[in-house]
């Protein structure tokens, strides 16, 4: 595990693709809708050329605000935007050249499919021979050739989507902007438009920024992830930096199961100490910035704890702590550990092998891990 | 739409209704019809008599008139109406709905009063410079009365259809390089056509048929199909001349529903249109 103590101002760039995209640069982004706090509260972020960056946090957290600033659907409070170095802070939505896909697909009822493809093109003055060609081959690029003619309401909503990517890619948009576009499908036909989101991010080599409140959504397609917050953002960085390395007990959460141990005002020397157990700090896991002391937390994910059937099992340098078997859930490859730690019996899992043998419900047992694969974050 | 068939249980609900429509429309239709071609060269009188064709004209000149200005005015009500707050919204269907509840004559004495000669519509015209307009007694008159009673056929149908629109397509239209008005006449307008094909048709037809409003404010000189309707039949008590021109009358707002129909969907009674609907929104 590597430490990447600045993961905001460096990108892992796109994946593959064209290097075609558009740069969109969010400096000091203010939206006040006058309401008890801003919708989106200073934010700065920069998105890579062809970069695929999703926008992920809780509802209400101020991400679709953030993508209509982008998209030119709202105003700014305070800041700019900038696409390429060009401020557009003051552009109307139709000169922006953005592709927009939302969670209601938002196809045009009166249209053919046929027509709602060409629908950009028909603004953009392109001429009648040129739209026929771009529209066939978008169609065949979101595998719907042949259905030209078919009204959106003959389609289900997996296709319906799909017209609405066509739509929203036909035109070479600078960028293309999606605000929760699988929200409102099944769960098969998502995972199956995730993966064609990714190929078609991939050969168009456009910029995407992708909203969604599904952190495994999140962590399937992006390059990288702004976690939001409450207006503001949380941390920036690659799905695997987000996971293996928060820097906040919100992005610990948030993204896949934790174990958490608050620890207060700790002062964060070699050791920690928590419910009478004393633990080995690792420099290298320490997030929050070195002089800060006040309201840490420990967290280390499920798959970094062990079991020991008692203290001598534990092996030498880890940190371990006394816990109570709650329940055993059964997840075919593996089973998960519901446990209660220490004195005060705080809730905590962990992952176990049917290698590993039986456990059932009161089992006394200690739980460990290695300073190495523990975080710690502020809280 | 939905393919159920309706079951043959069910169909004897429909009995009341019918019996009265046969009553009150189908017998009372075939006898007036009879009538109207018993007597002999009752249709070529009406064509040729000089009286009839136009008058008939000018009631299909006002009908039309009324119906361009109730969507007019109409149209940017209804489409106000969607966009405020609830409250709001019932103060202005209340303010559309006033005529309505308002008994014919006290509405039309009203109207008297407001377009007479020297009232205060004309003093209006001439403070800004129009001394000779005449209101009270003329055709402009019996129009702006008529559009004002009008309004809530045009309004309430516009206005169910104009809430279904789904906004975020306009939006949407925006992202995709339309300005405000081209969003609005490609998305907005197309998909309000069934309202406005609905209201136009229920505005114009029961235009066709205004008696009160043309006898108190219009001119005798002007009069409208109804007014010679009743004189035909109440006064020269020529059933088959009456009848002939109800039949025509008919007939014109019947290819005016049937050309309707095929531009903006089926009409149902109350006048909100189904055009192909939008599945989801
Ligand atoms: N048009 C608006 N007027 C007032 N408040 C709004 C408006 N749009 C969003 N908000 C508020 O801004 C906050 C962020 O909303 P939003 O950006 O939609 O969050 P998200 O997309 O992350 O769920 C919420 O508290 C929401 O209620
Ligand atoms: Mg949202």
């Amino acid at each position: 595990m590597t430490m990447t103590p600045d993961t905001t101002a460096k990108a892992t760039g796109p994946s593959t693709g064209t290097p075609s995209g558009t740069e969109i640069r969010l400096d000091r982004v203010t939206k006040d809708y006058g309401l008890a706090a801003p919708a989106v509260d200073d934010i700065s972020l920069t998105i890579e050329p062809g970069e695929f960056m999703t926008l992920l946090g809780p509802s209400g957290s101020g991400k679709t605000t953030t993508l209509n600033l982008i998209a030119g659907f709202e105003t700014l409070t305070a800041g700019s935007i900038a696409l390429n170095g060009t401020d557009v802070s003051d552009v109307p939505p139709h000169r922006r050249n953005l592709g927009m896909l939302f969670q209601n697909y938002a196809l045009f009822p009166h249209l053919t499919v046929a027509q709602n493809v060409a629908y950009p093109l028909r603004e953009r003055k392109v001429g009648k021979r040129e739209i026929a060609r771009k529209v066939a081959e978008v169609l065949e690029l979101v595998q719907l050739t042949g259905r030209d003619d078919n009204h959106p309401s003959q389609l289900s909503g997996g296709q319906q989507q799909r017209v609405a990517l066509a739509r929203a890619i036909v035109f070479e948009p600078e960028a293309l902007l999606l605000d929760e576009p699988l929200g409102a499908l099944d769960r098969n036909l998502r995972s199956a438009l995730q993966t064609e989101i990714r190929r078609i991010h991939r050969e168009v080599g456009s910029t995407f920024v992708f909203v969604t409140h599904d952190q495994e959504e999140a962590m399937n397609l992006s390059d990288r992830i702004a976690l939001f917050n409450n207006g503001r953002i949380e941390q920036v960085g690659t799905p695997q930096q987000l996971y293996a390395e928060p820097e906040t007990l919100f992005t610990a959460k948030f993204l896949g199961d934790s174990n958490v141990f608050e620890l207060g005002e700790a002062a964060l020397d070699a050791n920690v100490a928590w419910d009478g157990e004393s633990w080995v700090i690792d420099p290298a896991t320490v997030a929050a910035h070195p002089g800060v002391r006040a309201s840490s937390a420990v967290v280390v994910r499920p798959e970094d704890v062990e079991v020991a059937g008692g203290r001598d099992d534990v092996p030498a340098g880890a940190n371990a702590v006394r816990a109570t078997v709650r329940d055993v859930e059964y997840m075919g490859s593996y089973r998960t550990l519901l446990l209660a730690m220490g004195e005060r019996g705080l809730p905590g899992r962990t992952r176990v092998s049917p290698l590993q043998g039986e456990y059932a419900i009161g089992d006394d047992l200690v739980a460990w891990w290695r300073p190495q694969a523990q975080r710690i974050v502020a809280a | 739409m939905s393919s159920n068939k309706i079951k043959w249980s069910s169909w004897p609900l429909l009995v009341p209704a019918l019996a009265l429509l046969a009553g009150i429309l189908l017998v009372p239709l075939a006898d007036t019809f009879i009538r109207s071609v018993s007597a002999p060269g009752t249709y070529t009188n009406l064509l040729t008599d000089g009286v009839t064709m136009t008058v008939l004209w000018r009631t299909v000149v006002t009908a039309a008139t009324v119906t361009v200005a109730a969507l007019l005015i109409g149209y940017p009500y209804a489409y106000l109406m969607t966009r405020v707050s609830p409250r709001a919204r019932g103060i202005l269907l209340v303010i559309v709905l006033i005529p309505f509840w308002t008994s014919v004559m006290a509405r039309n004495f009203a109207w008297i009063i407001i377009l007479q000669d020297g009232g205060p519509v004309q003093s209006l015209f001439a403070f800004f410079g129009a001394e000779d307009v005449v209101l009270y007694g003329s055709t402009a008159g019996v129009t702006i009365a008529m559009t004002q009673v009008m309004l809530p056929f045009m309004v309430l149908p516009l206005f169910s259809t104009l809430g279904g629109i789904d906004r975020r397509l306009l939006l949407a239209a925006r992202g995709l390089g339309s300005s405000p008005t081209a969003a609005f006449w490609k998305v907005f307008w197309p998909l309000s056509r069934g309202g406005v094909m609905a209201g136009v048709i229920l505005v114009f037809t029961l235009s066709l048929g205004f008696y009160v409003t043309p006898a108190l404010l219009g001119s005798p000189q002007e009069s409208l199909v109804a007014q010679l309707l009743a004189q035909r039949t109440t006064l020269l008590l020529d059933f088959a001349a009456a009848g002939a021109l109800g039949m025509v009358v008919l007939v014109v707002t019947l290819v005016l529903v049937a050309w309707a129909n095929r531009m903006g969907g089926t009409v149902s009674a109350i006048g909100v249109v189904a055009a192909s609907p939008p599945k989801d929104r």
